[in-house]
């Protein structure tokens, strides 16, 4: 029985490589994904082949709330709101993991008669999936509005030796478990201290850095799931965990390069706090913006030759992206040549854009990535920006004292003329005042994106 | 037992790297999850514990929360991603054959 087990993990880790080849094509990526979904379902009958299997009224049990809850969470998302969703995800993972490092902790009676590496791997698990666990659903709050987007900081000194503190005490408190100290306190203490780290680690986090976050934790979900694996002797476990891992670190380092920012940074809540409330409290009303109206953007976006569309978040939030297409396709009728400029973390994660754009039906060939689409802002005529904010901020070349200072942003205000659809002057989720926004070639259109967008389409259709 | 567990985390590490490594921007946020619901994994670490470690009642009642939360990982990871990705087929209105850069 266990070579037929570990047959069928075997073609599961093909299943699971094959279905990750698809994933990096769209052609491919749709049958890709269904092919990694087999494989979880061959690991997971393969794994109920084990001997000794018991409990199964639970199992079931687990199976089948898992799917009541998660078959309608995954149909019923709307798109814009999936970043939190993978956050969510993302984290009940890391809680499943960190319920097995403490039952295994209970069951072993303290890991007596097992090897070294069984505590070592099983505790290292437990922090990380705690942290994992605890930090996603702060990062789900403040994606889903629960919780305000704004960094929430001690200072920062004090938090980054309060972090140090936590993670010592979860380590200190792991350590002694490991050595077989017969306490069940040890164990509750790895995980509520690892709990704590994990929500004071992303409650600083503005949202500008999110991506990031979710990215990062989902990396971390992977390694703990890949010394579940280790403590379990589970290679199945091992191998997708692992993989998971490693894609996540290279999706994290990507995002994080793409912003200028150190990993190490982030999570040292180096972000927003001090320099963001100060940045907020000097922005005074004395300078100016200048307002336009729909009829107005209307016409200058009519005989433009070339008008490039900067999406951000705001058009996520109003889901605007089909009055976006709607508005394109007037304007390519009357001759404008439409691109978007998209850059990479707009949005709250990589490709967000690109996914509510193809939802709208924009074809692929018009989304340009930012180092193509930089030289051209030169040559547009019009940069209609649509709630986007941080990402377009001239601050990150000019202003050497600004939190963005070094982040590549797009040179929105190289073109000849810009429109900002924006619902108020407010600041973006990163906090910080954007000077485009005085910029005299920038003419602010304020109001909700999709009824702005919408309005310029009727305006359009008159003209 | 542990070695030869230890060789497949760092062959796995690798796979991991060389077969991601090559995914265009477009398709990172459906990676992502696609990536996050194979960590759904830990749903056998349940599984497994069920089999091999001796259970009392806080261990089951743990035991199937943890197998809950792997099923939603698992089930809620691929659906989504699923969803996602219908976004980039083809369509009807789409203008030329630029649907796989």
């Amino acid at each position: 029985m266990s070579s037929l087990i570990d047959i069928l993990y075997i073609i599961a880790f093909a299943l699971f490589i094959y279905g990750l080849m698809g994933l990096t094509g769209p052609k491919t990526a749709v049958r890709g994904n269904w092919i990694a979904a087999v494989g979880m379902v061959i690991a997971i009958i393969a794994t109920l082949l084990l001997p000794h299997m018991s409990n199964w009224l639970l199992i079931v049990l687990g199976i089948v709330l898992g799917s009541l809850i998660g078959v309608p969470a995954a149909r019923q998302v709307k798109m814009t709101a999936m970043p939190q969703m993978v956050a969510i995800f993302n984290g009940v993972g890391g809680g499943a993991v960190a319920l097995i490092a403490w039952v295994e902790f209970n069951s072993s009676n303290d890991y007596q008669g097992l090897p070294a590496y069984v505590p070592v791997t099983s505790l290292f698990a437990g922090i990380i999936g705690s942290v994992s666990f605890w930090g996603s659903l702060v990062a789900f709050g403040k994606l889903n509005g629960n919780l305000p987007g704004r960094p929430i900081t001690l200072p920062r000194r004090i938090q980054q030796v309060l972090n140090l503190l936590l993670l010592v005490g979860a380590i200190v408190c792991a350590v002694f478990a490991g050595i077989g100290v017969n306490s069940g306190w040890l164990i509750a203490g790895v995980l509520v201290f690892a709990a704590i780290l994990g929500l004071l680690v992303v409650l600083p986090i503005g949202g500008a850095d999110m991506p990031v976050v979710i990215s990062l934790l989902n990396a971390c979900t992977g390694l703990s799931a890949a010394a579940t694996g280790l403590a379990l002797n589970n290679t199945a476990m091992i191998v997708a965990g692992m993989i998971v891992g490693a894609s996540g670190s290279i999706l994290t380092n990507l995002m994080a390069k793409a912003m200028n920012r150190s990993i190490p940074a982030i999570v040292a809540g180096g972000f927003g706090g001090v320099t963001t409330t100060a940045a907020l409290g000097g922005a005074g009303g004395e300078k100016s913006v200048r307002q336009t109206s729909a009829a107005d953007a209307a016409i200058q976006l009519a005989y433009a030759n070339e008008v490039i569309i900067v999406p951000g978040y705001g058009m996520a939030v109003s889901q605007a992206q089909h009055a976006v297409r709607e508005m394109t396709k007037l304007l390519e009728a009357k001759g404008v040549d439409v691109k978007y400029a998209i850059h990479p973390v707009a949005g709250r994660m990589p490709g967000h854009m690109n996914v509510l754009l193809a939802e709208a039906d924009v074809p692929y060939e018009q989304l340009k990535e930012m180092d193509d689409i930089n030289s051209e802002f030169s040559r547009a005529d019009v940069a209609l920006v649509i709630g986007a904010n941080d990402v377009t901020n001239p601050a990150a070349r000019t202003n050497p004292g600004s939190p963005i200072y070094g982040m590549p942003i797009l040179n929105v205000d190289e073109a000849k003329s810009i429109i900002v659809l924006k619902r108020s002057m407010r600041s973006g989720f990163a906090g910080i005042e954007n000077e485009l926004y005085y910029n005299p070639k920038t003419a602010m259109l304020f109001g909700d994106a999709k009824a702005s967008v919408n309005e310029i389409t009727e305006e359009l259709k008159t003209q | 037992m542990f070695l030869a567990n230890l060789a497949i985390l760092v062959l796995a590490g690798f796979v991991g790297f060389t077969v991601i490594s090559k995914v265009p921007n477009t398709l990172h946020t459906p990676l992502m999850s696609g990536t996050n619901a194979i960590h759904g994994i830990v749903l056998l670490g349940g599984l497994v514990a069920f089999a091999t470690l001796a259970t009392g009642p806080l261990e089951k009642v743990l035991l199937v929360i943890a197998i809950t939360f792997g099923t939603i990982n698992v089930v809620g990871g691929f659906l989504v991603t699923d969803r996602m990705l219908s976004m980039f087929k083809k369509k009807p209105e789409a203008k030329g054959t630029g649907h796989d850069e």
